[in-house]
């Protein structure tokens, strides 16, 4: 069992729930500790229920985990909703004048802050929330000069009297805290580590700055919109264009464009606004100029749950646009990984000449983790394919000013040199329409079904140099088992503690993460589940996109199936559960119950 | 990039495209292919800094006939494009052609926010007042009661105005061509290009196939050049309003408006103070990078 704390602060919007979650952030990641962050909330600025949790611990932490150590509701409705989650060990604070506490299950510690007594509450309306966060850390053994150095931070900007007045507040609560709270059973250890915390929406977009993106451009949509807001607030020192479009549609044939002029060139949206793009990753196919589209999936279909998380838009991922068409698609794996991966998707797209796809979730892009600073590297392997730029163009085999330049060259790779426009000699016409090697139309007056042959091929075969240059998936945990979890992108890190626990618990358990979900690497695959004594399907929808995807790519088909398609990441219990269940014989199908109502 | 001045002045002959146009005989749109070669002639623009970029149509075909870099995109989508063209290298030349089916119908959206950001290009739309080459559907400039295969009993909808639409949508230059005045076409489009921001250009270009109502005959008698009018100022936004609305026996051509006190969108971007962006180096900044990680820290 990880060694971990969990702390829940819940309230309703508008309440300051994000503010103590920033700061025990902070704190942790500053004491060398890892977390993880997830929100749960509703599409609702003012109001509703919205309910945080931070897991933190020396190790990595990549999921909210099963247990929560310390509730702070700041409203009555939190109080009574959650307080049952509690068990032996935990603690609950809260604000006595406001909120009435429950009856907590037997070795919960009820810990009653008398607000009014401790802060003047008519000239500070978040002293409820300092308290707390004063209480919880003398609870945690966690000195309270951490605390004093964020708080003035925080409020720099204030001016000191409104730090001072904060730090005092804290100080208060820690205070009480110290003397009338008993301390946690473990106080809260600390590490030489420092690690930077970040949302995956960040991360992607400084994957992005990483990987030399010079334009990006949005049409807002959660939760994909951090990354638009990362790039707009940091774009002119990253030297990026940023542009908010229109619409959807406006956004891909604007990246396009400014892919076509030579730059690399990003957006990102949700699955309603990936629908809407799907022509022009036709486009893009079609003309032969990379783009890197991210999809953050929420809850569908149509508007559906738009702060919910799910993984339901890989059908639409792998249908996207008519024909058939060179791409490749991946899905982070977490959120470090969504930095790692826009460079390397980026090369892909940009020696392949084709659309690169990256299906995110509202999981990772608006779950915060820590990351060793060193992941997030700013100097990635950087290959733009076979790009000209100059009239001499470029070392390349092909084009030159005094040869005929032919854009579409049908080559044994399926790439041909790109010439961008300025560059002398080098004039074509990139066209939707079919075209010849010169890019003259054949789906006019000319058509041709040798040319058309001839042109489908050389860009299909684009995926055999796409297919070695992403790599297979690897077996993670003992090569023998007794049962083998098969996920893919967001789930990685649920499904790797689950398995930690099911071998704490007797039963060997290893795993299969898929990250390149196109090139999917089929035959690597069936080699790796071979010998796989019980196979199941863990995913975070309804129909088991994946299995379904496997089984068209592979014939295969696993023993069982997780699925959860309520909104709510898996915890990793509900897989722990759902495996024994399955293992047992009792069903091959398990949708586990979210207990923790959001 | 080093713009290398072309040995000999630019020719007709040097902006032929790779094929000829396949436009049925008399389409308009040989008028206005004709007036875009001879602006860039009389222009001296080189070639390989134009790029030609067009949605999907008859007169979307325009880029493979004429050579310059071309990008012969989707339908509707000619302007989003080219903003990212654009923005992604502002040294180059970009013109936008296309029908008024892909401007004003299925591209609408992207015309009006195009021209509300002053983005440095120029749109020249060949508008027909049909959809030709899906066979003479209503398209959005159709008059009202025309009959077409879509509306085999008479067009119910209001055609929209395109002139008064650039006007309020914030254009910076507008003016309306026909392609029987070719030398009035070129020297529009010559400003057109000449122009620093959005420029819009609605050209007459009959149909000869499927519009037999807005035909050269029917449009020769009635169109009258604004420039011919000394006392009409294209700095006057109000009375080019006024103007946009003459519709009958007198149809304005020329130019109704241009003004040049609105900066263009790429012009609005430090992020380009330093030149475009095609030419910057790949990599953020090692001191702006360092900065990015330790505000998450």
């Amino acid at each position: 069992m990880r060694e971990t704390f969990s702390i829940a602060i819940g309230g309703a919007a508008g309440q300051g729930v994000a503010t103590p979650g920033d700061i025990f952030a902070k704190i942790f990641s500053r004491r060398g500790l890892h977390l993880n962050a997830y929100n749960a909330y509703q599409s609702i600025i003012r109001g509703g229920h919205t309910f945080l949790t931070i897991r933190t611990g020396p190790d990595k932490v990549t999921n909210m985990g099963d247990r929560i150590d310390l509730l702070i509701p700041l409203n009555q409705d939190t109080m009574d909703r959650h307080l049952n989650l509690l068990t032996a060990g935990a603690a609950c604070i809260y604000n006595a004048d406001a909120i009435k506490a429950g009856v907590p299950a037997s070795g919960v510690q009820l810990c009653p802050l008398p607000v009014s007594k401790l802060a003047d509450i008519t000239r500070n309306k978040v002293a409820q929330n300092t308290l707390a966060l004063g209480a919880a850390l003398s609870m945690m053994g966690i000195g309270f000069q951490s605390l004093e150095s964020v708080l003035a931070e925080q409020f720099k900007k204030k001016g000191e009297a409104v730090v001072a007045e904060n730090v005092g507040v804290a100080h208060a609560g820690y205070d009480y805290g110290s003397a009338n709270f008993k301390p946690f059973a473990r106080p809260l250890p600390m590490t030489e580590h420092k690690y930077a915390v970040l949302a995956g929406n960040t991360a992607m977009a400084m994957g992005g700055a990483a990987a030399g993106v010079k334009f990006y451009c949005a049409y807002p949509m959660s939760p994909s919109t951090g990354v638009l807001h990362w790039m707009a607030s940091h774009g002119r020192k990253a030297g990026i264009m940023v542009r908010q479009v229109e619409d959807e549609i406006g956004v891909v044939n604007m990246a396009i464009g400014a892919a076509h002029a030579g730059v690399r060139a990003m957006c990102a949206t949700s699955g309603g606004g990936f629908a809407l793009m799907s022509e022009g990753l036709g486009m893009s196919a079609m003309m032969e100029t990379p783009v890197v589209v991210i999809n953050c999936q929420r809850a569908g279909p149509s508007t559906g749950v738009p702060t919910k998380t799910e993984q339901g838009d890989l059908w639409q991922m792998l249908g996207a646009a008519f024909g058939d068409y060179p791409r490749v698609i991946a899905a982070p794996l977490d959120i470090g990984d969504c930095f790692t991966l826009i460079p390397e998707i980026f090369n892909i797209a940009d020696r392949f000449q084709c659309p690169g796809l990256v299906l995110c979730d509202l999981l990772l892009s608006e779950g915060r983790l820590s990351v060793d600073p060193k992941e997030l590297d700013f100097n990635p392997r950087i290959d733009r394919g076979e790009l000209i730029t100059s009239a001499n163009g470029n070392g390349s085999s092909n084009g030159g000013a005094d040869t005929i330049y032919k854009r579409y060259k049908i080559t044994e790779s399926g790439v041909s040199p790109r010439a961008i426009p300025g560059v002398p000699g080098h004039t074509h016409t990139a066209a939707t329409d079919e075209h010849d090697e010169d890019g003259v139309l054949i789906s006019d007056e000319f058509t041709n079904p040798i040319k058309r042959r001839a042109m489908m091929e050389k860009r299909m075969r684009k995926m055999e140099g796409i297919t070695a240059a992403a790599p297979p998936p690897t077996l993670q945990g003992p090569t023998k088992a007794d049962v083998t979890l098969i996920g893919w992108g967001s789930t990685q890190g649920v499904i790797e503690e689950a398995c930690e626990l099911l071998r704490e618990q007797g039963v060997s358990a290893n795993h299969l993460q898929i990250r390149w979900l196109v090139p999917l690497h089929g035959e690597a695959i069936l080699d790796l589940l071979q010998n796989a004594r019980h196979t199941i399907i863990v995913e975070n929808n309804y129909s088991g996109q994946f299995a379904r995807y496997l089984r068209s790519e592979t014939s295969f088909v696993p023993d069982g199936n997780i699925r959860k398609y309520d909104g709510e990441p898996f915890m990793p219990h509900h897989i722990v559960e759902a495996v024994k269940a399955q293992l047992s014989g009792k069903t091959n199908l398990s949708v586990p119950m979210h207990e923790i109502m959001v | 990039m080093a713009t290398i001045a072309p040995p000999k002045p630019l020719t007709m002959a040097d902006l032929k495209g790779k094929v000829d146009p396949d436009w049925c005989p008399g389409c308009g749109d040989f008028g206005v292919l004709a007036a875009v070669q001879k602006a860039l002639v009389e222009l001296q623009v080189p070639p390989h800094e134009v790029v030609t970029i067009s949605g999907i149509g008859c007169s979307s075909n325009f880029p493979g006939y004429i050579n310059t870099y071309g990008m012969h995109t989707l339908h509707g989508r000619s302007l989003a494009v080219a903003t990212g063209v654009k923005l992604a290298n502002h040294a180059l030349t970009v013109l936008v052609t296309g029908g008024d089916g892909d401007g004003f119908g299925i591209g609408g959206n992207h015309f009006v926010h195009t021209m509300r950001r002053n983005v440095d290009l120029l749109y020249i739309v060949m508008d027909n007042q049909i959809y030709g080459l899906t066979t003479g559907q209503t398209s959005p400039t159709s008059r009202l009661g025309m009959k077409t295969k879509s509306a085999p009993f008479g067009n119910v909808e209001a055609p929209i105005n395109p002139i008064s639409m650039a006007l309020a949508a914030g254009a910076t230059f507008v003016a309306r061509g026909f392609s029987g005045e070719q030398k009035h076409l070129t020297d529009l489009i010559k400003q057109g290009i000449e122009h620093k921001g959005f420029s819009f250009l609605d050209v007459f270009s009959p149909c000869v196939t499927y519009n037999l109502d807005n035909t050269y005959q029917w449009f020769r008698p009635r169109v009258k050049k604004l420039e011919d009018d000394a006392a009409y100022d294209a700095n006057d936004w109000m009375a080019a309003m006024g103007k946009s609305l003459l519709w009958g026996d007198e149809i304005p051509i020329g130019k109704f408006f241009e003004r040049n006190d609105v900066p263009t969108l790429h012009a609005s971007e430090p992020v380009v103070n330093e030149g475009p962006l095609v030419h910057r180096d790949v990599r953020v900044p090692p001191a702006a990078a360092k900065a990015f990680i330790e505000e998450l820290m």
